[in-house]
């Protein structure tokens, strides 16, 4: 199941296929960066939604300026305590452009989805279960202000504060 | 009274983060979240697990405290621990008796003074640290502090860098004369001048203790001020994406600046930095900011004391501990008639760094009276009363002494750095502390005769007692079943920092207070006039360290 | 040498951290001393039972250690055992 970034839960309407497998006609699918890096041809035909799974020691350099392609990007936690799929993530949006769907797959767990949301992530695959259980929707909402710029563009508590003192200079 | 003061963003924000931690307690309390799942979370907060409770450790962020936080800190102590506080090398406080269950009312109270426990554990940023002299000091070139809270801010709670492959540790220092152990620091904040005397910083990168001693090297010169945020945001990008995540002892940035090579490091910040483009603008640090945060650490406006000195050498001349506890203790200020106070907290016998609630109290009520209310931690895990009046001086003195604050031995041999060791720690391999007593003990008598000494011990590995850096440096290990405990010589902290080299075979515990007393000899027999400990080491090396105890063995 | 090594089971109180010892069926003591000890050939055994339960678990992370007897007292083996169950080994500071 995924829960959304704005708390909504929904199943996953996207096919993952494992590097053998071969997609039907016009079905929304997901690839590895493997395959995808192997057969890049193949894909570009764009007669499907097509997504990309990648794993967190890809280097920015290799899947960034091939990044708007896609529709889908799966980026993946292995464990929830590695973080470089943040620094990705952070990097796909604010650099490569990236504007369809990223995607936290793995070990993902309630705590870190604010981390998560804030880097640009707008889906999680979770349990669903424990996520309605524990009120996961909750956990994006545990804070109103970010000291932080991210890639949800929210203003920063620096640049409110700025504008405050200007305003209140003029 | 000028220190940073939370606006209501800042209230919220903790506030926030106060209620997040209390629902994580409440789920673990209930099953929801396994201990494996909780125990980042807890370290993210500063709860540890311990030998004998949970170990709250609460940031105090550049070093600065307030008397009404210091008052915080000691209620803290008397309601929910056993009435005391340890003060660490990492300029924060510590609670060894906590419980679970309490732990979310303890910051809540704590928040209510702008404290907090954010980040003093687990793989990110740690409580950012500084010159304990900052804002005092005559020798700076500006308050290190303003950028201090800048970067505390920007680092809480950061979307990108909460899950690194490691702890990262950022000290600043402003002062040519290095009081903030830069280089053993996973990033270093140098404020300097460039040649068009604009401020800016020279960012060092991979120092660290533990396993691994290696000290920072300089990664740029010269970063802008306005620049830093940015700069820092591609030091770390590199390393939350390159940095070592299969092997806990090759995690720190420290060892991937050693693999890469700093060149190579260098190279790929500063891809890195290249490459940021609108993320330099919303990372951008402008004067203005800077401004409003220096006029919340604006100096105090110290009265006209220049009158002072004559009174303070009337009591100096007629009480020669009162002159002694001066000449140690008492540090110059930048502010005529004006001095730093360093309290000592290691009165012979006692355990270092720890505190009572009672002395927490008096020195906040102090502070209050002398000091424009502000009270300093020391990596040395020492307090100071940053501003006091020379004419106040002696009164202090004697108020202090009265609490046992007063012991005369700042930078001597009994000033010891030592963490808590296996009276405490989970991950000790020997005691610590008896050592520490034992040694200061028999080194008061002969302390002034030896002149500066610093004597540093940590339980294990892990290095929190700095022993790699000291000029005696004792790691406690495990052998056999029974305490050993490896000795060195000839480390450094300030800006000529070193690594000591070691001097034999572990020895017995029982044996180290007689070994560090052959060390000292050799010290005192072989060094010329104004050398200090580490000179002497670098000019004799370490054989004749080695000889003396071969010789005695 | 030559006292017998027994085995027992020990932890720190979720709630509070503290150190408890496992007595059997569920329950944990603060005191070693009614500690269950066991052979060493049953300290799996035992191990395995302190383990059971549904969350929230009692203790955090048990943990089978050694110990010997001297009359009433237990002794745990290592020093590090002997801290936990004794405390520290220095005074510390009071309010
Ligand atoms: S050096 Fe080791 S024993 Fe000492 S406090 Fe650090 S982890 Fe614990």
């Amino acid at each position: 199941m995924l829960l959304d970034r704005n708390g909504g839960f929904r199943p996953d309407s996207w096919r993952h296929l494992a590097d053998d497998e071969a997609p039907a006609d016009g079905e929304a699918v997901t690839i590895s960066f493997k395959r995808w890096q192997a057969e890049p041809e193949r894909w570009s035909d764009r007669t499907r939604p097509l997504g990309l799974r990648l794993s967190n020691d890809v280097p920015p350099a290799a899947f960034g300026p091939a990044a708007t392609r896609f529709a889908l990007i799966v980026l993946n936690f292995p464990r929830f305590i590695d973080g470089r799929a943040y620094s990705q993530a952070r990097l796909l949006r604010g650099r490569f452009g990236f504007k369809g769907e990223l995607r936290a797959g793995g070990n993902v767990l309630r705590d870190q989805l604010m981390f998560m949301a804030r880097c640009g992530f707008d889906s999680f695959e979770v349990d669903a279960e424990r996520a309605r259980a524990e009120n996961w929707p909750q956990a994006f909402r545990e804070f109103e202000q970010f000291y932080q710029p991210a890639a949800d563009r929210r203003e920063t508590i620096l640049r409110q504060r700025l504008r405050s003192w200007q305003t209140a200079a003029e | 009274m000028a220190l940073y003061r939370y606006d209501e963003f800042d209230r919220k924000f903790l506030e926030e983060r106060v209620a997040q931690y209390r629902d994580q307690v409440r789920r673990r309390l209930a099953g929801q979240l396994s201990e494996d799942e909780f125990r980042s979370l807890r370290l993210m907060n500063g709860l540890y697990l311990q030998l004998h409770a949970y170990m709250l450790r609460i940031s105090i962020p550049y070093g600065t405290l307030s008397s009404a936080q210091l008052r915080g800190l000691a209620h803290v102590a008397r309601r929910w621990d056993k009435g005391y506080g340890h003060f660490t090398t990492r300029q924060n406080i510590q609670y060894h008796w906590i419980r679970l269950e309490d732990t979310p009312d303890i910051l809540a109270h704590l928040a209510t003074v702008q404290l907090h426990g954010i980040q003093t554990s687990g793989n990110s940023f740690r409580n950012i640290t500084t010159d304990p002299f900052a804002g005092a000091a005559a020798d700076e070139i500006e308050d290190p502090r303003p950028y201090g809270e800048i970067v505390r801010q920007w680092s809480a709670l950061h979307p990108e860098f909460s899950f690194l492959p490691r702890k990262f540790k950022i000290v600043l220092n402003a002062a040519p004369d290095d009081r903030a152990a830069v280089k053993i620091h996973d990033l270093g904040l140098n404020l300097r001048r460039n040649e068009k005397g604009e401020l800016g910083f020279e960012v060092l990168v991979g120092g660290g203790l533990g396993r691994t001693p290696i000290l920072a090297q300089t990664v740029r010169d010269f970063v802008p001020r306005r620049d830093v945020l940015a700069y820092i945001t591609a030091c770390l990008r590199v390393y939350n994406q390159y940095g070592r995540r299969d092997n806990l002892f090759k995690s720190r940035v420290k060892i991937l600046v050693q693999s890469l090579g700093i060149e190579k490091y260098r190279q790929e910040v500063e891809a890195e930095y290249a490459a940021m483009g609108v993320e330099r603008e919303e990372l951008d640090l402008p004067d203005a900011v800077v401004a409003a945060m220096q006029a919340q650490f604006a100096a105090p406006s110290y009265p006209d004391a220049s009158g002072d000195e004559a009174e303070l050498n009337q009591a100096l001349a007629a009480e020669p501990d009162f002159a002694r506890w001066v000449k140690y203790n008492v540090k110059p200020h930048k502010a005529a008639g004006h001095a730093i106070v360093v309290v000592s907290l290691k009165q012979p016998g006692k355990v270092t760094g720890d505190c009572s609630a009672s002395q927490m109290e008096l020195l906040a009520e102090l502070a209050d009276r002398l000091s424009f209310g502000e009270i300093r931690i020391t990596h040395d895990q020492n307090m100071v009363l940053p501003h006091v009046r020379k004419a106040a001086l002696y009164d202090l003195w004697l108020q202090l002494g009265a609490a046992g604050l007063a012991t005369p031995n700042i930078g001597l041999a009994s000033d010891i750095i030592c963490c808590p060791g296996m009276d405490y720690c989970s991950l000790a391999t020997a005691r610590s502390i008896p050592i520490a007593q034992a040694l200061a003990t028999n080194l008061a008598q002969r302390e002034q005769e030896i002149g500066p000494l610093q004597i540093k011990i940590s339980g294990c590995i892990n290095a929190c007692g700095h022993h790699h850096v000291g000029h005696i440096g004792i790691l406690g290990l495990e052998k056999n079943g029974a305490e050993s405990y490896q000795i060195t010589v000839g480390g450094s902290d300030n800006a000529q920092a070193a690594l000591g080299g070691i001097v034999g075979p572990a020895v017995a515990a029982h044996e180290v207070t007689a070994t560090v007393d052959r060390l000292i000899d050799v010290y005192l027999r072989l060094r010329r006039d104004g050398e200090q400990f580490p000179d002497t080491y670098r000019r004799v090396g370490l054989a004749p360290f080695k000889e003396a105890l071969v010789v005695a063995r | 040498m030559g006292d017998p090594v027994f085995r027992l089971v020990t932890g720190n109180r979720l709630r509070d951290g503290k150190v408890i010892y496992f007595v059997g069926a569920g329950v944990w003591t603060p005191l070693i001393a009614e500690a269950r000890l066991v052979e060493e050939w049953d300290g799996a055994a035992l191990l395995a039972e302190a383990q059971a339960g549904p969350p929230p678990h009692p203790a955090i992370a048990p943990t089978l250690i050694e110990a010997t007897r001297d009359g009433e007292r237990v002794v745990p083996v290592t020093l590090r055992d002997r801290i936990r169950a004794g405390g520290p080994t220095i005074a510390y500071a009071g309010g």
